[in-house]
């Protein structure tokens, strides 16, 4: 391990952060050798954890590991490919690796230099071995911002977030602005929600400072529910302090001095990282009473969700912490009125609050020279489902949806052809093959009759029946609804049966009327957002695969081949490779 | 289970700490606990109930020793976990929801574990099995032959 610790000590000012930063940079060195492992939840799943202790027990025995550091860091995207190992900082990039590797990548690339061919990435089309990261198709039309230091910080050291330029945003905030300056700017970088509403998040914060009251909170909605989705869970696990500092500039912004993270207990490692990164805030004095010596305080709390999807809504989420069954109530009064105990509260996505330094330390201006007229930015998708190159993804607004699924994810693989996509989630439509060149961005998805929603984007082939999609969410909402209102409650589960017969057995084109029907009832009536995007999945593969709910309807006909049969309880991996 | 465990100190900051406490510590919440806990918050018994019927994560029965949590994400979905799910079923002889009835496995769903990449998906108690196939049920199945 590179010796870069320095004595941990509660930091009184801004000028004794700015030594710290400097003494960091300088115990780093010129030149910094470090290998960085993919410590995201998927490549664990995979072996990364022990190839990193491998890795170092390695370099030990080779007497380095004052010299080289193994850094296991947040996710680095390339999921289909993992577990991934960088070499920095020549970026050499390997992939698959496993833990019989480690004493190679020591002995030939760290003390040889020389680059293990075997581990390298391939082009499928070329079968050309790509050496370093940004050269890989996969990453080269992304836009690295929030995920930038993804696979550059130690996600448990809070040295490595504050040497890499972490908390530089606060301290300009803390003594060259205030509350209105931070309102302005993130106004004019046009940010807008994360989390799927794509509410501007300036206005947000101005209407929250405006009220009158001696106790405000910040939110971070960290219920990432929707299936497929998983920014929000690799921005906690590898970045968490960057969350953090999001929050802090917020509730300076606005006046608060707490808050809260409400993170789902379905995703253990980032509550893990989570805790260690406020412990560690704490200790260094960003969190706590007057911050780096000025009349700011602010403490954070974390609360975990309980498996319930609902609690993704903000009022239901508000419920849940203050104790309840959370279960929606109707806004106004919205909770930048009333909110949390009743008092101002202001809601924010983990990539909203993630987004937040890098808008103070680069300019609004930075930030809006980013994506479309009205969707500035980047934005984190998780890219799954019938593609070669699933995993994590961040773009600028705008790009289409073509370059996402071809050039980044590599296309459609086993020779299959792309049949659609969803994105959205279970709020979400589905966009048909013949829409591919369709931009990705908040006004462009919503009048295709989809919606951005929180960033998944499943991929579906030629074997992927809509009809079944359709069910498959429809019993995901169902299952999911809280039961306060009658059209969420009852709706969703009468279209559900009739999705369940539609799949099973005979049904007649008057329950595809049926389904119409209830579906605009459920859109119109329900008290909340669950309930009233809970039909669009349904509706976007009407309107878009029509025919094959009346295949399903007038011939019990499934054109997938996926309806109607009982499948025999054996197991073929319905894979992506062979 | 047989661990002593003190309600009061396990109290944390309101209801819902008390509840997640607890069911960390005895893996579901019993009858005798749940009152316990009303007294200490000062929280009837009916919403104490209300809240823990509401929220998938509390279990009101014991679970098995190896908690077996399906993915049925859309990604995981498209790569197949329903016949995952069928098989656990067939090979388990219980339904989702249910225990074994020697408390080795409990089988249940999750709307998504945040792994997509790695789909089909399956949790057992902290374990993570990727790309599940017909090896890795057995795998999964075998962990009950090796206890006493």
């Amino acid at each position: 391990m590179t010796a870069t610790k320095i004595p941990v000590k509660r930091l009184g000012s801004i000028d004794s952060l700015d030594i710290l930063r400097k003494g960091l940079i300088s115990l780093k060195g010129k030149k910094e050798t470090y290998v960085a492992i993919c410590g995201g939840t998927g490549c664990r799943a995979s072996g990364s954890v022990e190839l990193a202790e491998e890795l170092k027990k390695e370099l030990k025995t080779a007497n380095l590991d004052s010299k080289i550091d193994v850094r296991l860091t947040g996710c680095l995207g390339f999921c289909e490919h993992g577990p991934l190992a960088v070499v920095n900082p020549d970026r050499t990039f390997y992939q698959l690796v496993k833990e019989s590797d480690a004493k190679e990548i020591v002995k030939e690339t760290l003390i040889g230099g020389k680059v293990i061919e075997r581990l390298l990435y391939k082009e499928p089309d070329t079968c050309r071995s790509v050496i370093k990261e940004e050269d890989i198709g996969f990453y080269k039309k992304q836009h690295r911002v929030v995920l930038a230091m993804n696979g550059m910080v130690d996600p448990t050291k809070i040295e490595d977030y504050v040497e890499n330029g972490g908390y530089k945003a606060f301290s300009r905030v803390l003594s060259q602005m205030t509350p209105e300056d931070v309102i302005e700017e993130i106004e004019k970088s046009g940010l807008r929600g994360r989390g799927g509403a794509g509410f501007p998040t300036g206005k947000k914060w101005r209407l929250c400072r405006a009220q009158k009251s001696h106790k405000k909170y910040v939110i971070c909605n960290a219920d990432e529910g929707d299936p497929g989705a998983f920014m929000d869970r690799s921005v906690l696990e590898g970045n968490p302090q960057s969350v953090i500092e999001g929050m802090l500039i917020a509730g300076y912004a606005i006046g608060a001095d707490e808050g809260y993270v409400y993170v789902r207990a379905e995703y253990p490692l980032a509550v893990k990282h989570l805790q260690v990164a406020i412990h560690m805030a704490e200790e260094l004095g960003l969190i706590g009473k007057n911050i780096l010596g000025s009349k700011f305080s602010f403490k954070i709390n974390i609360k975990q969700g309980m498996g319930a999807f609902v609690c993704g809504e903000e009022t239901a989420l508000m419920a849940s912490i203050e104790g309840k069954r959370g279960m929606p109530r109707i806004r106004p009064p919205y909770p930048v009125e009333s909110g949390l105990f009743g008092v101002p509260t202001i809601i924010n996505n983990v990539e909203t609050m993630a987004s937040i330094a890098h808008i103070i330390n680069n300019t609004a201006d930075w930030f809006a020279s980013m994506g479309t007229e009205k969707s500035k930015g980047t934005k984190i998708f998780s890219l799954t489902g019938k593609v070669a190159n699933t995993g994590l993804i961040e773009v600028p607004f705008g790009i289409s949806l073509k370059e996402i699924i071809y050039d980044i994810g590599g296309g459609i693989p086993d020779g299959k052809k792309l049949k659609a996509v969803q994105i959205g989630g279970p709020s979400g439509g589905c966009i048909p093959e013949s829409m591919i060149d369709l931009p990705i961005d908040y006004e462009s998805l919503t009048q295709a009759g989809t919606m951005l929603g929180s960033g998944g984007m499943v991929v579906m082939d030629e074997s992927t029946c809509m009809v079944d999609i359709a069910r498959f969410f429809l019993s995901f909402t169902q299952d999911e609804s809280c039961g306060k209102c009658v059209p969420c409650r009852i709706g969703t589960k009468r279209i559900l049966e009739i999705l369940e017969k539609m799949t099973k057995r005979r049904t007649k084109m008057e329950d595809l009327e049926k389904l119409e029907e209830l579906a605009g009832v459920v859109k119109k009536a329900s008290l909340c957002g669950l309930g009233k995007t809970a039909p669009n999945p349904l509706l976007s593969t009407i309107k878009h695969f029509r025919d094959e709910y009346i295949a399903h309807i007038e011939e019990r006909r499934c054109p997938a081949g996926v309806c109607f049969k009982r499948a025999k309880p054996s197991v073929a991996r319905e894979a992506v490779k062979a | 289970m047989n661990k002593p465990y003190n309600i009061e100190a396990n109290a944390g900051d309101g209801l819902v700490a008390a509840l997640q406490n607890a069911q960390e510590h005895y893996g579901f919440l019993p009858e005798d606990v749940i009152e316990k806990i009303s007294e200490v918050t000062d929280v009837p018994l009916s919403q104490i109930y209300g809240v823990i019927t509401f929220y998938s994560h509390f279990s009101l029965k014991p679970v098995g020793k190896h908690y077996i949590k399906v993915c049925r994400g859309t990604a995981c979905h498209v790569r197949g976990a329903d016949s995952v799910i069928e098989a656990f079923k067939d090979q388990l002889n219980i339904g989702v929801g249910d225990t074994t009835e020697d408390r080795m496995f409990t089988l249940e769903t999750v709307a998504c574990l945040g792994a997509c990449a790695l789909a089909p998906l399956v949790l057992v108690n902290k374990q993570y099995y990727g790309k599940v196939d017909y090896e890795k049920i057995n795998e999964i199945l075998s962990l009950g032959a090796k206890e006493e």
